[in-house]
């Protein structure tokens, strides 16, 4: 699985670039990252948990001093547990959950957003990563052991067979439910393994209910449209050879899943069926990207828009010729000679990419247009994922968290690493 | 059913509503003298009353058809036929204004005569209309009685003080709009499908509430025609019940279109400022008003119930749900059965047409066939269409079945390219580890028109491997149902056979 050497250097350079943005957008008093470099932009609470799953890499890499990285990491718990939790309308948090967005400076709810369980969900498997490489230390294990056991999953499902996207002071709990496979693998196995408020035993079957196995250009694959539903829940779990019921039905398990969707992204760009420009085998990723726009027509297709930040996929769209590259790097440990291929064609032949070692949100060939700044969950994705391919350390990490095994084992998973007790 | 809805006073004035009168509810029509006893009187005569009572006539049983407003029901006069002869229209102005995605010339000027379109409608509602006039359905020996049906007993009925006795009798009366409970909305004043159809201007502002089949048709043909649309759905994707990528190709089709879309939305209320209507709404705690100059109410149907007496006649019944029926379209009076909207969950015009089968055949000869075993595909006419029949993959997962899907894009089909009809697929739900299709969607242009094939292969039983040597013709989109069978056929080679086949091509 090593890089040759010259990949190796190609993937230093941009973990070192993407690692930068969490040094620099950065609150130090209290560990809130921007979602992005734009101006005025909150903080996301995804893009924290992001980051904590990435100071250990910096710790190991030899980007950050151990010292620092546990500091910051402290500060960061230390605000969260601190921080208001409430009904109140710009509370940080309720019932042990988070508000998407938060005022870095303040830490208090941003943009009206809502309280989010995918994005605290996120949170806490960065909390899990830092409180499992930090164990020595017995205040960032006390603080999240707490906050982990102040989360109320029970309250966040409603009574219903599956968890509810979110709630908002105003409104009380959305109307959207999780239909059909999604990124929030990660936030049923937190759910499950909760200490003191876990999700019903049967919620994660009535979740794969909803999931559709389909043969899709010659792929049998468990079918979602966006890259990032097929990555996020990988940075902290090696589904190799790990099964729930579905896969064990299907012979199959996510990681292979994650490796076919990737080849299904590849497989439309080469088709390319609305001729954008650029599209190819080296050229794709559609995922959650920032666009140039509503509004603004092409002049290539009439008819067609361009779309601004939106969760774009392939077969099915939405696509209006933005490609996200971060995207292929999130797919390196699944398909790494396609995802390299593609990394080299986009990074390097794009000189403001290759000389900046840091990737946009969005490219659109058609527009002529690239995505201004940088965006937190793409570059936390490629840190990480870079890192699973080049070395497994996340994973391996998070082999060592209890309850991350818990809540596997709860949602029905068995073989690949679950099989292997005590090993790491 | 208030007298309002579907009645010839809503009927716009033109040439060709004239004529669809004439042959729906003629005026001047002197209902016969009632025989002594019918074999079976149908009340309601929209599309399962006639085609029930067409049925049972063409087989010698004495036949009387009791509606009170027009002949044809929804389906004729309000609904199917009146909204595809609209969509057509529509989609040449939304091929116009796309020329050059076929390489052709943009024109200059297009201009919407909505009357033109709306009279264009009505000639083809009225000439669908003559094959089941009141004349027609007379001379082929049909007693046809307009007025009030109202029971009077288990085996009989009165029609303008008229007593009609019967052995069977059938209740088709239809359903109506369901009007949401929205403050202000009576005093703003809305349309329907009973009466959209009779509009002669084009809505500038039109606000359409609820994003189900009509919705979604209607938003996007009077968009297309002119008029600024806003589509209002409650939950979080339109057509609740379809899977969601086949919603999720729909919103994006919409959207390019033009229609502002309102997804998980609900509607606070309407306030009426001079001649402008203000639509409040809320999604996710966020307020929005958006303004209209007509609002369209899409919300589901409610099943004509009321005004039959139906008590005295022992037939159960509820206001939501309608007419009570067992599996063979029996009402709790054994005597009589019920078909279509006042009783069905699926309210779609060829499902009655198939329980008036049931019916004739259950009602006059003794048959025991099923609702259940009934294969019904049903179709969404929006650009592009969505169809389906049987199975969901949701559906079948619930019920512990092994569930795959043969997924062919129509960007992988060839005529699909040369029409510039790519958006959409075709999936195929099988059970896995079998070729046995459980049910299938289709998103395409003309997706209507192919999911009459997958229909017709569950129907008899036909599998994925015996439909992979069915010929289609090249090149047609309907290949793409081909195209799913050879993807079943290539994975699913079994293994002695591959080895055969290497083995004898080793030469």
């Amino acid at each position: 699985m090593a890089p040759a050497p010259r990949d190796e250097a190609l993937l230093e350079r941009f973990a070192v670039g993407a690692f930068r943005y969490f040094l620099e957008n950065v609150n130090p008093e209290n560990g809130l990252v921007t979602d992005t470099t734009r101006q005025g932009s909150p903080s996301s609470i995804a893009v924290v948990g992001f980051a904590l799953s990435c100071y250990p890499v910096a710790v190991e890499r030899g980007w950050m001093n151990r010292v620092e990285a546990m500091e910051r990491t402290l500060r960061t718990l230390r605000f969260f547990w601190n921080s208001s939790q409430s009904e109140d309308v710009d509370a940080t948090g309720y019932k042990g959950f988070y508000y998407h967005f938060l005022d870095p400076r303040t830490g208090r709810r941003a943009w009206n957003s809502e309280l989010s369980l995918i994005d605290s969900a996120i949170l806490l498997a960065g909390i899990m990563a830092a409180a499992t490489y930090f164990s020595g230390e017995a205040e960032v294990r006390g603080l999240a052991d707490a906050l982990y056991r102040r989360m109320d999953w029970r309250w966040a499902q409603n009574g219903r067979e599956t968890v509810c996207q979110g709630w908002k002071p105003e409104f009380g709990f959305l109307h959207y439910g999780w239909e059909g496979y999604s990124e929030a693998t990660i936030l049923y196995v937190l759910g499950l393994a909760s200490p003191t408020y876990p999700l019903a035993a049967d919620t994660y079957h009535a979740w794969t209910c909803t999931y559709q196995w389909e043969n899709i250009y010659g792929h049998d694959v468990l079918y979602a449209g966006p890259l990032f539903v097929h990555q996020f829940s990988h940075i902290w779990i090696d589904f190799r050879k790990l099964r729930d019921r579905f896969m064990r039905e299907k012979q199959s398990d996510y990681f292979e899943n994650s490796r076919r969707a990737t080849l299904i992204q590849r497989d439309y760009a080469k088709r390319n069926p609305r001729e954008y420009q650029g599209y190819g085998a080296d050229y794709w990723g559609f995922t959650a990207c920032d666009g140039p726009g509503h509004g603004t027509p092409t002049t290539s297709r009439p008819g067609r828009e361009f779309f601004s930040y939106a969760a774009r996929g392939a077969p099915w769209g939405p696509d209006d010729g933005t490609i996200a590259p971060a995207a292929a790097f999130g797919s390196l440990p699944f398909a790494p000679e396609v995802s390299l291929s593609a990394i080299r064609n986009i990074c390097e032949r794009d000189t403001r990419i290759a000389e900046s070692c840091r990737v946009p949100s969005g490219l659109n060939a058609t527009a002529n247009w690239m995505s201004e700044g940088y965006f937190g969950l793409d570059q936390g994705l490629m840190v990480l994922m870079i890192e699973n391919y080049r070395s497994e350390f996340v994973w391996n990490l998070m082999r060592n968290c209890s309850y991350i095994r818990t809540g596997l084992e709860r949602a029905g998973f068995a073989g690949g690493w679950l099989e292997v007790t005590d090993a790491h | 059913m208030p007298t309002e809805m579907l009645s010839p006073s809503v009927l716009a004035e033109d040439a060709g509503n004239r004529s669809l009168l004439n042959n729906v509810h003629p005026e001047g029509w002197v209902n016969p003298r009632p025989a002594d006893k019918y074999n079976l009187v149908v009340l309601g005569g929209g599309y399962a009353g006639i085609i029930t009572a067409l049925e049972a006539l063409k087989a010698g049983a004495k036949v009387a058809l009791v509606e009170r407003n027009l002949l044809g029901g929804v389906c004729l006069n309000a609904g199917c036929i009146s909204s595809k002869a609209m969509i057509r229209t529509s989609r040449l102005y939304a091929e116009m204004r796309n020329a050059a995605r076929y390489g052709a010339e943009r024109p200059d000027n297009i201009h919407v005569d909505f009357r033109q379109v709306m009279e264009r409608m009505r000639r083809v509602r009225s000439r669908v209309s003559r094959r089941r006039s009141a004349s027609e359905l007379k001379a082929l020996g049909m007693d046809v009685f307009f007025g009030e049906a109202r029971f009077t007993g288990p085996q009989a009925i009165t029609v303008n003080g008229e007593t009609l006795r019967f052995k069977r009798a059938l209740i088709a009366a239809g359903a109506r709009p369901a009007i949401p409970s929205i403050p202000g909305l009576e005093e703003a004043g809305y349309l329907t499908n009973e009466t959209v159809f009779e509009l002669n201007e084009c809505p500038g502002n039109m606000v359409v509430i609820g994003g189900g089949p009509l919705g979604c048709e209607l938003a996007q043909a009077f968009s297309r025609l002119g008029s600024h649309v806003s589509l209002v759905q409650d939950e979080p994707l339109f057509l609740g019940q379809e899977e969601r990528d086949a919603a999720q190709i729909l919103s994006e089709s919409l959207a390019r279109d033009g229609i502002d879309i309102h997804l998980n939305t609900q509607t606070l209320g309407v306030r009426t400022e001079g001649t402008h209507k203000l639509v409040d709404l809320i999604s996710d705690g966020n307020k929005t008003t958006v303004h209209a100059d007509t609002i369209l109410i899409a919300a589901g149907r409610a099943p004509n119930v009321q005004g039959m007496n139906l008590e005295a006649a022992d037939v159960d019944y509820s206001e939501e749900s309608g007419i009570r029926i067992n599996d063979f379209l029996q009402t709790s009076n054994p005597r009589i059965y019920a078909a279509g909207d006042v009783c069905l969950e699926h309210k779609f015009a060829h499902i009655e047409g198939a329980s008036a089968h049931i019916v004739t055949q259950n009602a006059l000869f003794f048959g025991r066939l099923r609702l259940s075993a009934l294969i019904i595909p049903w179709c969404t006419y929006t650009d592009p269409e969505i169809a389906h029949v049987g199975m969901y993959v949701k559906e079948a997962r619930e019920k512990e079945i092994a569930v795959k899907t043969l997924t062919v894009p129509m960007h992988d089909v060839d005529r699909a390219m040369a029409e510039a009809e790519e958006d959409g697929f075709v999936k195929i739900h099988i059970k896995e580890g079998t070729d046995r299709i459980l049910g299938a969607t289709v998103v395409a242009r003309h997706a209507g028109e192919l999911i009459g094939v997958i229909s017709l292969a569950i129907s008899t039983g036909v599998g994925l491997r015996r439909l992979a040597h069915v010929s289609f013709p090249y090149p047609t989109q309907a290949a793409a149902i081909k195209m799913a069978c050879n993807a079943y056929r290539d994975r699913h080679q079994s293994r002695f056979r591959a080895w055969w086949v290497r083995k004898w091509l080793s030469w």
